[in-house]
């Protein structure tokens, strides 16, 4: 990991900020002077994970460019929350496009700059997981297969939440949404082949690959930091909770994310050129059920009779991850 | 703008600021201060997270400041005091309680060494009040009295300031140098102490310095006898007479074999006492051990030092040279009955330690009085029956400690202070207490505990230096900041950072946050996620 924890001091780096620490070991999020790049009166839900993945992101990469940068949004909750014609919340440089082609966007912005002389404008791209994973995943190939000069940020809260909650490719096994009802032998999304993107990246061997959560902001703007120090295309994929759609209280958000961490079933990694090179540990590893319970996409596997057989499948999920990933403190692999 | 645009592109670029997102609201959040347990424990009313708070960042002045606003005593505190603050603070459910007693120490001897002096009166009141003994819950009174601006005199039978903390207390546990310090610097704010001065009658006392109100302190130190049949030649004495003793020329002509007769922390001390002066100490006593009103670390303390302790016993008779003791069982209600078996032991001397009984010959005659089981009653204000003399610490009933006492003359002052008004002190209401489900301990790091360094044993059984150490800057640093810092905001920024809405104002540092409510939705996040339960969700009135 490119930061330490600062031990004893209280809270040592888990907190956003530290009145204990040097002004350097603190994140940008606890900064007076953050560039809050969306900002407020934007439209999201209360307690939308995406909004705030999406500003801890931003800000941590206004701050590693020092302003010097562009970004393009896919279609899907972030924009259309942030830029009701004619207001936006966006304090950067920002364009919108097309659910589908944010990544060739950018990619172009990035030739431009190029061809303008201005290779010092860093470029950003960003989407849901539809946008990402299903409809746009043709166009984020071919960027990273032609290492364009792009960061690509996917916040993931794990279904096309904008238009009312259909399932994605990024759907987890057995939640509800509108398109995979609670009903007959194997309620909820099927337990498929599962699309994990952020592996898919890594098999492009691009220079940077990496996951975060909006549970742990010093890990993810490092994460942030390290991407723009690189040059080439780079992927970030942020879990980032929706209490809408998973039908989560609006203050569980960055509970939910940090459950998903510590039960195994997101795991937080980073890769170069296709290698994994670090893990964040489990700290306080419980049981998928604690994940799941409290939000209602998963109720239909708890009540009166648990689905046993579900829940067994999903903790074989994070069990699996565990290990692949190696994501307890003694097995997990750390720089 | 041209006509032929399309409309998409004629406007101009907007703020969402524009959009005050707070109306949709339905609960609000704010930040509240909420009572820490070890404050809520403590005794002496002290504002235990509050000093902290200045220590975790080195700057132990502050702290030692905070500390003393309500307890004018804390190097002593940190010696003597049996923190009860350690066994309600929070950190104890997730890993050790935080050293509270063990920094408190620390700034203490922090504030002997730099000579730190307590800020002067600023004015005077014209009143004069009287305090009667100088054990700590008198000085305490005295400190604060003086601090409001009263004209304080102590009189003090003994030929020393301290009460039980010098002449019970051993030195191996409280080193005069440092009582005599903490006493001084009271003293230095202008306080009258005079010594040797036994106040036989107090309404006289009262009408020859023509006070305007009285503080009685005097504790208990009238040593309780039990009945031993023995015979001339056996020494019995009692605990107090000869802790008193230690402080005098003649050292306790006790003998080789001394037996010490009771479970408390009175027998405990002379017992460790007679050991350290080369005896050979044996407790009697009629319970068990987890039943003796010792505290348990002070038993351990001892039988490390070679104190031999025999439970279950009471003593029948003293002999020449020897004890006679039966053998006590426990009945089903866990008291102790004979069970007719007895059993000879070697003693040259027996000292009793069965507890201490009040002189109140000072009060022969004050009418209005109310004395109860032998102690001195008061009213919630520390007021008795005869209005104007208030009392504390040890011959009312309560706890008998230090820090009680401490407590009690700091809320005497007050309401002497308010009384000489004609005024009553009112307490401002505590703030609910901020328990343990209150936190998001996910935000702390794994710290362990600091032990304090221990005295070698053959020094403990040989000498009267201090058995327990102090902390160093590092430690004493690092162990003031394993506080959670329960329900008070400690400036971690969480809520200004997880707020999705940006709706938190960072007001800089010693100044905290605030609520931006025109952009607020209410989710919540910055409650769940405060790590020391210093917000609270309300419903908005609609
Ligand atoms: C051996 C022993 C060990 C103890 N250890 C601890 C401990 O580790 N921690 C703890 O918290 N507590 C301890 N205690 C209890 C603690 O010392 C007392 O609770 C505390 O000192 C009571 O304070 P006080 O001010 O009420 O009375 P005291 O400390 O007893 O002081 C009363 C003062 O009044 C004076 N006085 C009495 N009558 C008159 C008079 N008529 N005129 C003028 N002056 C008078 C006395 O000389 C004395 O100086 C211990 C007690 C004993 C006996
Ligand atoms: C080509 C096309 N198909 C469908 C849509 C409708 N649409 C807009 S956003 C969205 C879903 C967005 O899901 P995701 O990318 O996961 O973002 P989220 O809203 O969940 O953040 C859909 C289906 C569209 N805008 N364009
Ligand atoms: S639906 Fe979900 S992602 Fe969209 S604004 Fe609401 S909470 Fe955020
Ligand atoms: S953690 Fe700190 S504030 Fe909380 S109870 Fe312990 S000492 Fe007091
Ligand atoms: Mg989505």
């Amino acid at each position: 990991m490119s930061h330490q924890p600062v031990k004893f001091y209280q809270t040592g780096t888990f907190t956003v900020g530290n009145r204990l620490l040097g002004e350097e070991d603190r994140s940008v999020q606890a900064r007076g002077d953050r560039s809050n790049a969306l900002n407020s009166g934007h439209r999201a839900c209360q307690g939308c994970g995406e909004a705030l993945g999406a500003r801890y992101a931003i800000d941590a990469a206004m701050a590693a460019t020092l302003g010097r940068m562009v970004a393009a949004n896919a279609t899907g909750c972030l924009e259309v929350f942030s830029t009701p014609y004619p207001e936006t919340s966006w304090q950067i440089p920002w364009i919108h496009s097309l659910f589908g082609n944010t990544a060739a966007v950018a990619t172009g912005i990035a030739a431009a700059m190029k061809v303008k002389g201005k290779s010092d404008v860093r470029v950003i791209a960003q989407g849901g997981d539809g946008g990402t994973t299903d409809i746009g995943f043709g166009c984020l190939s071919g960027m990273f297969e032609r290492n364009d000069d792009v960061l690509y940020i996917c916040y993931d809260n794990e279904g096309y939440m904008n238009t009312g909650v259909q399932r994605s490719s990024a759907t987890p096994a057995a939640a509800r949404t509108a398109t995979t009802a609670a009903v007959g032998p194997e309620p909820g999304n099927v337990f498929g082949q599962g699309k994990f993107v952020p592996a898919i990246a890594m098999a492009h061997e691009i220079p940077y690959v990496a996951t975060a959560t909006v549970a742990d902001l010093h890990d993810l703007e490092a994460k942030v930091t390290k991407a723009m120090s690189i040059h080439g295309a780079r992927y970030i994929h942020i879990l980032v909770p929706c209490p809408l759609g998973w039908g989560s209280a609006s203050h569980d958000t960055i509970r939910l994310a940090r459950l998903a961490k510590e039960t195994g079933l997101f795991p937080v990694f980073e890769a170069e050129y296709g290698e994994q090179k670090s893990a964040l540990a489990i700290r306080r590893q419980v049981p998928v059920e604690e994940f799941l319970r409290p939000q209602k996409r998963f109720a239909h596997l708890f009540g009166a009779k648990p689905n046993v057989q579900s829940l067994a499948r999903i903790q074989a999920q994070a069990n699996r991850n565990i290990r692949k990933y190696g994501l307890l403190q003694e097995e997990g692999i750390h720089a | 703008m041209s006509m032929h645009k399309p409309f998409a592109t004629t406007l101009d670029v907007g703020s969402s600021l524009a959009n005050h997102t707070g109306s949709w609201r339905t609960e609000r959040p704010v930040y509240v201060d909420r009572l820490p347990p070890c404050n809520h424990a403590c005794p002496a009313g002290e504002d235990i997270q509050g000093w902290l708070f200045h220590a975790e960042s080195g700057n132990y002045e502050k702290a030692w400041r905070a500390l003393t606003e309500n307890n004018p005593l804390p190097a002593i505190m940190g010696r003597v005091c049996y923190h009860p603050c350690e066994s309600a603070c929070n950190r104890g459910q997730l890993d050790a309680a935080v050293g509270i007693n063990s920094v408190e120490r620390f700034l203490g001897d922090e504030a002997i060494k730099r000579g730190w002096a307590f800020a002067k009166p600023t004015m005077n009141s014209g009143k004069r009040v009287l305090v009667v003994g100088a054990g700590p819950s008198g000085l305490s009174a005295a400190y604060h009295l003086a601090r409001l601006g009263h004209t304080v005199e102590i009189q003090e039978a003994g030929p020393f300031a301290g009460g039980m903390m010098r002449f019970g207390i051993p030195k191996y546990r409280l080193p005069r140098d440092v009582l005599d310090a903490e006493v001084q610097r009271i003293l230095d704010l202008g306080v009258t102490l005079k010594l040797n001065t036994k106040v036989a009658n107090i309404e006289d006392s009262l009408k020859a310095g023509s006070f305007d109100a009285a503080f009685l302190a005097v504790g208990a130190h009238i040593g309780k006898r039990a009945f031993i049949p023995a015979a001339d030649a056996t020494k019995i004495v009692d605990a107090i007479s000869v802790l008193r003793s230690m402080e005098g020329e003649e050292k306790p002509m006790l003998g080789r074999r001394v037996v010490v007769y009771g479970g408390g922390n009175t027998a405990i001390d002379v017992a460790r006492t007679v050991k350290r002066l080369g005896g050979e100490p044996l407790i009697v006593y009629r319970r068990t051990r987890d039943k003796a009103p010792a505290h348990d670390f002070e038993i351990e303390e001892a039988l490390q030092e070679g104190v031999m302790i025999k439970w279950l016993s009471t003593i029948k008779q003293a002999g020449e040279g020897n004890i006679t003791v039966e053998k006590m069982a426990l009945d089903e209600k866990g008291f102790p009955q004979p069970t007719g078996e007895f059993e000879t032991l070697e003693a040259d001397s027996v000292v009793l330690a069965l507890g201490q009984d009040v002189d109140l010959s000072l009060l022969d005659g004050v009418p209005g009085l109310e004395i109860k089981d032998g102690t001195v009653q008061v009213g919630p204000n520390m007021m008795t029956g005869r209005a104007g003399i208030f009392a504390g610490g040890d011959m009312v009933p309560s706890e008998r400690t230090v820090t009680v006492g401490v407590g009690h003359g700091k809320k005497a002052a007050r309401h002497i202070d308010a009384w000489l008004r004609s005024e009553t002190y009112a307490p401002e209401p505590k703030h609910e207490i901020a328990g343990f489900e209150r936190l998001n301990t996910w935000y702390y790091h794994d710290a362990p505990k600091t032990v304090r360094p221990m005295l070698d044993i053959i020094r403990r059984q040989s000498s009267f230096d201090e058995v327990q150490g102090g902390l160093d800057e590092t430690n004493a640093l690092f162990e003031a900041r394993r506080c959670l810092s329960c329900g008070n905001c400690f400036e971690c920024d969480n809520c200004y950072g997880v707020c999705p809405d940006n709706a938190v104002i960072k007001l800089g540092p010693g100044k905290r946050f605030q609520f931006n409510y025109d952009y607020c939705k209410g989710c919540g996040l910055c409650v769940a996620e405060c790590p020391c339960g210093a917000i609270r969700m309300e419903a908005e009135e609609i």
